[in-house]
Order: structure tokens, then sequence, then C-alpha cells
């Protein structure tokens, strides 16, 4: 019962997480910024899940499955990575950031 | 800093006890079959692959590395919260901005550490490491690194730079000793 009360709020939580990740996508109003919400809410939502994974399947008999972390870490490696080629190759092709962007000129030309 | 670890047929210690631990998690098991595997894997696999690399600095203070990776996660969960409060809010209200943290650190696994803590947490993207390695001549260092970071929403740049120094940066210099 407990177990079932915890697999539904974790679902929830990073089902959250997940959609507001996706709202920033649309509603930010350039690259750069859209880049912040799948760097960081959908890699916590994805990790609630798998953890909510994790608890469901320990419960329901099928013994303890340790995968989820495994996923859970390579996420957290690789999400910063390709933010960070995502936004590299932005620089380079030049987009245009959101008026108002302070410290353009900290941007080198590469 | 230390480059050389202390046994020559165990050059990453801390890589090996990675990939041990992955197979062990991968198979989901601790067989005594799977454990001489992961064994042998944890020792062979860095000892072929450590010659196609470049030497990196060796974690010199493991216990002090686990409380960052403790503290990293926190302000992972924090910085979350933080960003869906500032995507649900209007988004005019945002103020982007470009901002170079100046980095004491040298050798690229701890800077790729420090700029992966640095995109996972407070409303911070790191975009470049200037200067860039390619634009150098061969062979020389630069002086002074700097990290190149996107924020979404700026208040104050002084305090920002000041507490991805002492919040992600120090702590790393600690754990390398470098």
């Amino acid at each position: 019962m407990i177990s079932e009360w915890v697999v539904s709020i974790l679902l929830l939580f990073g089902g959250t997480f997940i959609l507001i990740g996706s709202i920033g996508l649309i509603k930010l109003p350039d690259f750069f910024m859209r880049l912040h919400g799948p760097t960081k809410a959908t890699t916590l939502g994805m990790a609630s899940m798998l953890i909510a994974a994790m608890v469901y399947f320990v419960n329901s008999g099928h013994g303890l499955s340790v995968r989820e972390i495994l996923i859970t870490i390579f996420l957290l490696i690789t999400a910063p990575i390709s933010g960070y080629m995502l936004i590299k190759s932005a620089i380079h092709h030049k987009l245009k950031a959101k008026e108002g962007t302070k410290g353009l000129d900290n941007v080198e030309d590469d | 800093m230390r480059l050389q670890a202390r046994f020559r047929w165990l050059p990453t210690p801390f890589r090996s006890l990675f990939l041990f631990m992955v197979w062990l998690l991968l198979n989901n098991s601790v067989s005594v079959g799977h454990l001489v595997l992961a064994t042998i894997f944890a020792i062979f696999i860095p000892l072929l692959s450590f010659s196609l690399r470049e030497p990196q600095p060796l974690i010199l203070r493991p216990g002090l590395a686990l409380k960052q990776l403790l503290i990293v996660l926190y302000d992972i969960i924090v910085a979350n919260l933080q960003v869906a409060l500032l995507i649900l809010g209007p988004s005019k209200n945002l103020r982007p901005a470009f901002i170079k943290v100046p980095i004491d650190l040298t050798h690229d696994m701890p800077i790729t550490i420090l700029a992966s803590s640095v995109s996972l947490t407070p409303g911070t993207v790191s975009a470049e490491v200037y200067p860039i390695a390619e634009s150098l001549p061969e062979g020389e260092e630069p002086t002074q690194r700097y990290l190149l970071i996107h924020v979404l929403d700026l208040k104050d740049e002084e305090a920002l730079i000041k507490q991805i120094k002492q919040r992600y940066e120090a702590p790393l210099k600690e754990i390398f000793q470098c």
C-alpha cells in the first residue's frame, strides 16, 4: 500500500517535471533559454520515473532490479554533454539570442 | 595533483571500481561468475584504453568526492524546482545572460566535471571553455581559462561567479589536489 503511494508520487513528480521541461521548450523565447528545460527538468523527471519503476518491480515480486540506477547514472553523465554540444553548435551558427541578453560580448567567435 | 597511479597495473583505480559496479548492475547479479568477470573487465579495460587517453589527475580525496556528489545531487533537485518556477512564470521577466567565469582548474577531466555540474544546476548551462584549445599554438598552455555559461535568469553576476567557484570548483580542486 505504501509502495503504491511512493510509486504514484514519484511518477507524478517525474511526469510533472518532464511536462514542465517540454513547456519550456515551446514557451521560452530563444534557443539558449530553451536549452535549460531539457538539460535539467527532463533529467530529474526521468530519474524519478526510473526510481518509481524500480520500487514497483521490487514490490510486484519480480525481485530487485538495479538497472534503473545505471540508466539514471548514464543520463546524469550524458545530459550535460549533449547540452554542451547543442549550445556550442548554436554559438558556431551565430543563432540570435533574445534581445536584452546581457554579456553577448563575452561570446567569442570560433 | 598526481597523474600516475600507485600501481602500474591499475592506472585508473576509480574507473576500475566504476566498471566493476557497472558490470554487476548491468547483469543484476552478484554470483561468483559475474564477480570474476567484473574483476577481469575492471583490470583489463583500463589497461587497454589507458594508453589511448591523455593522463588525467587522479581522485586523491574519495570521501570528499562522495560528499561533492551528494551536494550536486541535492542541488540538481533544488535547481529543478527553481527552473520549473522560472519556466512557468512570465518569460518576459527573465534576464538571460552570458557570463564568463575564470577557472583555475587545468586538466580536461576536472573541467568537464565542473562544466557538467554547472549545466545540471541552478539555471545555468555551460557553453564553452576559453581559450579554445585548437586556437592556441601547438603545445602552449593558456595562462587563464574561462568557462562561458548561459544563465536563464541573472540576478547578481558577482554572487553567481562566487557561488560557482566556492560550491563546485573549490571541492574539485581539493579532490584532485590541483
